[in-house]
């Protein structure tokens, strides 16, 4: 038995099912083990795509996304998928080819140093160097990966090593790592606190990040506020951990997200901050949320607390954990008041909406102004209504997301978005690992005609498989976040924002032998949406959005 | 503020550099760094000597403890710690600042530890402050070379129970 066969042997042993990759000659040797595997390949277009399909379908299953590639412009391809997981601490395990151990170091054909090129965004790294350490390794990378805060691990394995005979091969059924030992139990006295802190609390706020998802703990979040009534808010990442039309549910904060979300923490006098990072884009003055407030901040990573906010009440744990303690103890305390003045502040903010709307429609029917296509917002909102309960909606980067984000209504379904990292081009891969993980789910990728073009050779690798995602094309043949930054920070000056008119996406897919159809007006979209959602099978629906939109 | 971190780490192929990284990627500064091995073979002791305000030192502790390849961080300030540096410097004499030179290091425990017809090189072992004090003596004559270690440091033996 030699590495390689070894190796596939201990993806086995971690249960995994899918290896999404593309071979290349330094990982040959893997390629050639895993054919006597049940583990299914998927051959990606582009490496990139192998790192966002793995994200994709970890975020989807749980389980560990695995990236397999070769070295040199293999390797340093997965680089963005890698940085993309790990700023949204998506668990994975990617493996490198690399050249000859012997050769390492002096440049030869397809070398690249990868680990030290990916080390500021992998939660850890290796070379092996003995093909005896590979299931040590293996065990500790599925470990890293997905404990205590999800998120990357490269493995650089070179071709040599892959090549060594493994005498006796045992996999190892426990990990001892003495420098890693992540706290998952939330710390009892700390928990205490939180709750004396509730009970004292006038208007309290949750806020919920990505971490609820990771840990699967939206059921255990939900238990909480529900059975003590208290108002939740989510972040980006946090999207569809709480379903979007539930009373207790105020919406998406930060700089796009719902005005009565952010009115609502700015009013709070105790914030409670769940797996979410405090980031810039959903907290924009961290040191502002600390006035007359009350921070509680919960996250299973130490290093988070206090980065861009000093807690009150700082608590590290896994949030699955934690809020399983918080629903084993039952205290006093009614926020009724405060409910109701954040029902106001919801009408007050859906009723400008409203009105918005109402001006808009008239704008255009007395040619003030002139919008050629579908109304995005409303388009989102019908599309998602349409979907399927539990479908998986998967957003990419741009105008897209943000008209996503705050139009998605999440029912029993996931949201799902590049948030840390906002990587063009995320969704189709993304939405096919998605939907490899779930295929009994409705999966519909939403994307602009920019990223669209970013990975669009996935739909190859899509068809090919018969993988049926549904993919969502707003096109408005231009990059509409940066047009929109352009208007109004540089009073409309516009610069290399054009996409143009191409491709003509139904010739697109007639190459692919996909579906299409395509939405020109409001009008269509009801009866569009519905023949796209129809059939379990792959379709491109495109939907012609004006370049003047703004979100 | 200014703060000496002494760090274990797994004695690998690239922690240094992994460790060093870190510092760059989050913008922590580094006032100086010093390497070596331990009397465990597996493990390498760093002393880091960093500057900043509140929260980017305990955000420099956080996430050097995040590292996989950190067994341990200990932090305290110069008061708490005995630190040492070690200095060469290598200089120019003639007769006339001979005596001046050499009185000098002998009030400040400098030791002379090779010599020319003109050059000399003195080898210096004390605190940052009095390092420099002594660097300081030497500004009227002209200096070759000039290398410091960074600090070493240790807790103080008083603290630990």
């Amino acid at each position: 038995m030699n590495c390689a066969d070894a190796l596939v042997k201990c993806l086995e042993a971690e249960g995994v099912e899918y290896v999404f990759g593309y071979p290349g000659v330094a990982i040959t040797p893997f390629y050639n083990s895993i054919l006597q595997t049940d583990i299914h390949t998927v051959l990606i277009r582009q490496e990139q795509s192998a790192a966002h399909a793995a994200s994709g379908y970890a975020r989807i299953s749980g389980k560990v996304g695995v990236a397999v590639v070769t070295s040199g412009p293999g390797a340093t391809n997965l680089i963005t998928g890698i940085a993309t997981a790990f700023a949204d601490s998506i668990p994975l395990v990617c493996i490198t080819g690399q050249v000859d151990s012997q050769m390492m170091g002096s440049d030869v054909f397809q070398e690249a140093d990868i680990s030290g090129a990916c080390e500021s965004f992998v939660k850890y790294s290796y070379i092996v160097r003995n093909a005896a350490d590979i299931p040590r390794i293996i065990k500790e990378a599925f470990y890293i990966a997905n404990t205590g805060r999800r998120g990357p691990v490269l493995i650089d394995l070179p071709i040599d090593v892959q090549l060594e005979t493994i005498r006796h091969f045992e996999y190892p059924e426990t990990v001892n790592l003495r420098t890693y030992k992540p706290t998952v139990m939330g710390h009892a006295v700390q928990i205490k606190k939180v709750i004396t802190q509730l009970e004292r609390a006038k208007r309290p706020i949750i806020c919920v990040g990505g971490g609820v998802h990771l840990s699967h703990a939206s059921k255990e979040v939900l238990k909480f506020i529900e059975k003590n009534d208290i108002p939740v808010v989510c972040t980006m990442m946090g999207l569809s951990a709480i379903p979007t039309e539930h009373p207790l549910f105020y919406g998406m904060v930060g700089n796009n997200g719902k005005p009565y979300g952010n009115r609502a923490m700015n009013n709070a006098d105790m914030v409670i901050m769940v797996g979410a990072r405090v980031a810039d884009r959903s907290i924009s003055q961290p040191d502002l949320i600390l006035e007359n407030k009350v921070l509680v901040h919960i996250d299973v990573d130490p290093a988070e607390i206090g980065k861009n906010a000093g807690p009150t009440i700082p608590l590290v744990g896994d949030i699955k954990h934690v809020f399983t303690e918080f629903n084993k103890i039952d205290f006093n305390a009614d926020y009724m008041d405060w409910i109701d003045q954040l029902d106001g502040f919801k009408d007050e903010a859906r009723n400008a909406k409203r009105r918005r709307m109402f001006q808009r429609e008239e704008d255009i029917l007395t040619h003030k102004k002139v919008f050629k296509g579908v109304n995005p917002v409303n388009f989102i909102r019908q599309l998602s209504l349409a979907m399927e309960k539990d479908a998986i909606y998967v957003a990419d980067v741009g105008q897209n997301q943000m008209w996503s984000c705050s139009n998605y209504i999440a029912r029993e379904g996931r949201f799902m978005t590049s948030g840390g990292m906002g990587t063009m081009g995320y969704a189709l891969p993304a939405a096919m690992g998605a939907k490899i993980a779930a295929p009994d789910k409705q999966v519909v990728a939403v994307c602009g005609d920019g990223g669209f073009q970013m990975t669009m050779q996935e739909l190859a690798t899509i068809t090919q498989y018969q993988i049926p995602v549904k993919l969502v094309i707003l096109k408005n043949t231009v990059l509409g976040l940066v047009r929109q930054y352009q208007h109004y920070n540089y009073k409309d000056r516009f610069s290399v924002i054009d996409l143009g008119d191409k491709p003509d996406l139904s010739m697109i897919a007639k190459a692919y032998g996909i579906e299409y159809l395509k939405v020109e007006n409001s009008r269509q979209a009801d009866e569009k949406i519905a023949a796209f959602l129809e059939k379990d099978e792959t379709m491109i629906l495109e939907v012609t959005v004006d370049r003047e939109e703004l979100c | 503020m200014k703060r000496i971190y002494s760090i274990l780490v797994e004695n690998h192929a690239g922690v240094l550099c992994k460790t060093a990284g870190l510092f760059w990627r989050r913008c922590f500064n580094i006032d100086s760094i010093t390497v070596g091995e331990t009397d465990d073979r597996d493990v390498s002791s760093m002393v880091i000597v960093s500057t900043g305000d509140e929260r980017t030192l305990e955000q420099i502790e956080k996430q050097l403890n995040k590292k996989l390849d950190v067994i341990k961080v200990k932090t305290f300030d110069e008061t708490e710690s005995i630190n040492r540096e070690l200095l060469l410097v290598k200089i120019k004499y003639n007769r006339g600042n001979r005596r001046d030179i050499m009185d000098n290091c002998q009030i400040m425990g400098a030791k002379i530890v090779d010599m020319s017809r003109n050059l000399m090189m003195i080898e210096m072992c004390d605190t940052p402050e009095r390092v420099a004090i002594f660097i300081d003596t030497l500004k009227s004559v002209s200096i070759v070379e000039m290398t410091r270690t960074g600090v070493l440091a240790m807790t103080k033996c008083g603290e630990i129970s």
